[in-house]
């Protein structure tokens, strides 16, 4: 029912990979048309060979998308872009090093025409600790990092394994309402931050950038299922970390009888009436191969099946 | 054609002369100022007694205030203290939130009906609820004035506003499940009008008045500005900062141009939504285009946020109240790049820092940048600085860094400093003037209007008396002398500005320019510093009555 536009805020210190994140996206965009803010054109924004018009503070990005600086004025930024370019299809929100990204969640959520999707943590593995220890920013890396949702730690290839996974086990002390995957290059499947597109995928083809090893790292799932079921609790099952959802999206029919499309993102999930016209019947999740656990995600329906 | 005044007293801050009884004005400059019998010997002159009762001082430098002061005054003001506005009316200070809502049903009555959807908004400004105890100001507060009119009252930090439901209306937040930490709800789960942080406000401001494209470039504010300047004995103030756009420079330097304008305007360019780069690029350019009239060349950078807000940066133990730390309004490497940049192009930056570890911060980047960028006479200036020890100031003086404190803040927020925000030891060490002065660190003091009324002299008082809202002395050990504090409001504000060498005292070369005062501020006794009374300004050898201003 809901016209409000997603957003997801990016964060993370200067230098994680928040900027290569976002070219990544828009590359793999797949017709979605997306508005990106940025906290200034300092550093170019955006990959030379993407941009196909400027004016101003704007950039026209092929695809239909469009990146615009917002300098201490998000929320003007925010309140202007469905005028500016009608039929925006999804917003990113890159924000400045230092800013947390917490707070900018809380004022997109002021905005009655957006809808906060989620909140992705950029972290360089090389990095992270001894910033999150440093005397002037080490406050505002924890500060950033407990407000993911979804933590991507990045240069993973940069780091020896063992030191990456003890990285890994640090984050996920700091991330308590979130999830961590590592990555190198800021390479995610798309989907991951984007959004699942509910039924019009198969399952498995996740698009990630960055060829076949990246795509290794993640698998997908694909459920049907048209019994009626408690969509909240399901929601909740798996936003649990056991489950190794990293994002779901489905639309079920709730045992009231309502059609309901559920969204998990991390630990943050979501049930919201579907709109009208929605075909029920479908849940796909993304995670970690090996990770993501597929029979727990079936038992939990079936237990919650009346 | 050479005028020569005779005064009372002149109070020169020229240590080799530190008082004379007549000054020789030449083409808006100083000729000499001595006895008469020195002056004719400049030849032909007319003898102009206006001001033989008068005390003459280097004219007022304000150097940290924002010209929207004179856009304020738009609004109707509901401060708690008294204050002046541009027609040198006194606004008496509103004792209670019924006094607020009074004064705004007594300005909503004089606007008329105001019962249509499209009414015009009632703005006011100067709210600061801190001295009415516990009680919040609400939305049905203010629903009291109209329900059909949007109400909005800024309060006196800039950092928030109070509307009524109508306002709340019209900026789509009259509704529940508003999850906000500036945006507290009643009891009735619907938000109760006070929108805290510029995130809030933004959604707000446009519909209660506060637009902030009316007030990026706002002629008419401009003007009201220089009037209050010229009551209050300033004839060089700061505007701290602007983004400085082309259409915004090109009214300043119209406006300031004029025959009649009777005050230099230092413009800041603001460092925000650039690069250092960019910034630096556009500064150099902006150089270009000053005037004698309209100062430009400067960069302003925020370093952290406010104290009273509670986003300032501190360094341990941290606030007082155990509120968590501020924020960082910009990133390390972008400050150490900017200094180094500017510091390779000769261009004056001043960065705002409140909390001590910001000021940490932007002396490490400064010390930083000058190992990369050797520079001699920088004066790159600390703002407000409010919590700096010795140990900083030191460091400071080793960098041939300038601080401009905020010692007007004892007064305001004193008390509230003390028991809430940091504590009674800071606190009585918050704005360490004396301790600046005994290391040795150039130092201005400022208003920052309209955070607080400008007034260079109010200000002089409070960083020699020290005194809180409620008559408590905070620090006896930081309060300085009449004469230094006289000294820090002309020449040492000049010299943050690099404009020592052309203003700031009365001596031969100098601009004419002078505060021109009924009472002597050397004889009037320290603790009524603030009540001198000012007769005007003359800028520029242009004479600016008060009076008729």
């Amino acid at each position: 029912m809901s016209a409000t536009i997603p957003v997801t805020v990016i964060g993370g210190f200067l230098g994680a990979g928040k900027t290569t994140l976002v070219n990544h996206l828009l590359r793999n965009a797949d017709g979605l048309r997306i508005g990106v803010l940025v906290n200034d054109f300092g550093a170019l924004p955006i990959d030379r060979d993407l941009i196909v018009g400027s004016d101003g503070d704007t950039l026209e990005i092929s695809g239909g998308c469009i990146c615009c600086s917002y300098g201490s004025d998000l929320m003007e930024a925010l309140l202007e872009l469905p005028q500016r370019r009608p039929g925006i299809d999804r917003v990113l929100i890159e924000t400045s090093g230092v800013a947390l990204p917490g707070m900018v969640a809380s004022a997109v959520g002021l905005l009655e025409a957006y809808a906060l999707d989620g909140i992705v943590v950029l972290a360089d593995a090389e990095t992270v600790r001894r910033q999150a220890a440093d005397a002037y920013l080490g406050d505002t890396i924890t500060r950033q990092l407990a407000a993911a949702d979804l933590v991507i730690l990045n240069r993973c290839d940069l780091i020896a394994a063992g030191a990456r996974d003890e990285t890994l086990r640090w984050l996920e002390e700091q991330v308590p309402n979130g999830r961590v995957v590592p990555a190198e290059r800021s390479v995610v499947p798309a989907e991951l931050v984007l959004g699942l597109r509910g039924g019009d995928r198969a399952s498995g083809a996740l698009r990630t950038p960055g060829g076949i090893a990246a795509s290794m790292l993640y698998e997908s799932v694909e459920i049907t299922s048209d019994r009626a079921v408690d969509v909240d609790r399901l929601a909740q099952a798996l936003a649990a970390p056991d489950a190794g959802v990293l994002r779901a999206k489905g639309c079920l029919r709730d045992i009231g009888g309502r059609l309901v499309v559920l969204q998990i993102v991390g630990r943050r999930f979501e049930c919201a009436e579907a709109p009208a016209g929605a075909t029920p019947g479908t849940l796909v999740a993304i995670g970690l191969r090996g990770q993501l656990d597929r029979a727990a995600i079936d038992r939990a329906l079936e237990k919650l099946s009346p | 054609m050479t005028t020569i005044f005779s005064a009372r007293r002149i109070l020169t801050m020229n240590p080799s002369r530190p008082e004379a009884t007549h000054v020789a004005v030449r083409d808006g400059r100083i000729l000499g100022v001595g006895p008469l019998d020195e002056l004719v010997g400049w030849g032909p002159h007319t003898l102009d007694d206006r001001f033989a009762d008068k005390v003459l001082m280097p004219g007022l430098v304000e150097g940290h205030s924002h010209v929207s002061e004179g856009t304020f005054w738009r609004y109707l003001y509901l401060g708690r203290f008294d204050r002046m506005d541009p027609d040198g009316k006194v606004w008496p200070g509103a004792g209670s939130v019924e006094e607020v809502v009074a004064r705004l049903q007594a300005a909503n009555a004089k606007l008329g009906a105001g019962g249509s959807a499209g009414a015009e908004p009632l703005s006011g400004w100067g709210l600061d609820p801190i001295y009415y105890g516990e009680r919040r100001v609400t939305r049905q507060d203010l629903d009291r004035v109209s329900t059909t009119r949007p109400v909005g009252v800024m309060h006196a930090s800039g950092h928030i506003f109070n509307v009524n439901s109508r306002a709340l209306e019209l900026a789509a937040l009259l509704r529940p499940r508003v999850n906000h930490p500036g945006v507290p709800l009643g009891a009735d789960g619907l938000p109760t009008g006070e929108l805290k942080g510029p995130d809030a406000m933004t959604l707000a401001g446009k519909h209660i008045g506060f637009d902030r494209e009316v007030l990026a470039n706002d002629e008419p504010g401009l003007r009201q500005f220089a009037r209050l300047c010229v009551r209050q004995g300033v004839t060089t103030a700061t505007d701290l900062a602007n983004l400085l756009p082309a259409d915004a420079v090109a009214m300043m330097k119209r406006v300031t141009g004029e025959a009649t304008f009777p005050v230099r305007i230092m413009s800041f360019r603001r460092f925000q939504g650039v690069t250092p780069q960019q910034a630096v690029d556009h500064v150099v350019d902006l150089r270009g285009h000053a005037t004698e009239m309209l100062r430009l060349g400067a960069i302003k950078l925020f370093v952290d946020g406010s104290i009273q807000g509670f986003s300032a940066r501190l360094r341990w133990p941290g606030y007082y109240n155990g509120a968590p730390n501020g924020l960082w309004y910009t990133t390390l490497g972008q400050i150490r790049e900017l200094y180094h940049l500017a510091l390779e192009q000769g261009i004056l930056v001043h960065s705002h820092t409140n909390g001590d570890q910001a000021t940490e911060m932007a002396l490490d980047c400064l010390e930083q940048a000058l190992r990369d960028e050797p520079a001699r006479d920088h004066r790159f200036t600390l703002q407000h600085c409010q919590l700096a020890d010795a140990a900083q100031f030191r460091r400071m003086k080793a960098l041939g860094m300038c601080v401009n404190l905020f010692p007007n803040h004892h007064f305001y927020w004193g008390d509230q400093h003390y028991a809430t925000t940091v504590g009674p030891e800071r606190a009585m060490r918050m704005n360490a003037c004396a301790t600046a002065l005994s290391v040795g660190v150039p130092m201005a003091i400022h208003s920052d209007a309209p955070v607080t009324p400008l007034g260079p002299l109010f200000t002089a008082w409070c960083a020699v008396n020290r005194q809180t809202a409620t008559g408590r002395t905070l620090g006896t050990e930081e309060r300085i002398g009449v004469a230094d504090a006289l000294r820090t409001i002309t020449l040492g504000a000049a010299y943050t500005l690099r404009l020592d060498g052309e203003l700031g005292s009365i001596e031969v070369g100098k601009r004419a320019d002078f505060a021109v005062l009924e009472d002597d501020p050397l004889e009037i006794g320290a603790e009524r510093l603030k009540d001198v009374r000012i007769w005007g300004t003359v800028q520029s050898g242009r004479i600016f009555p008060a009076a008729e201003v």
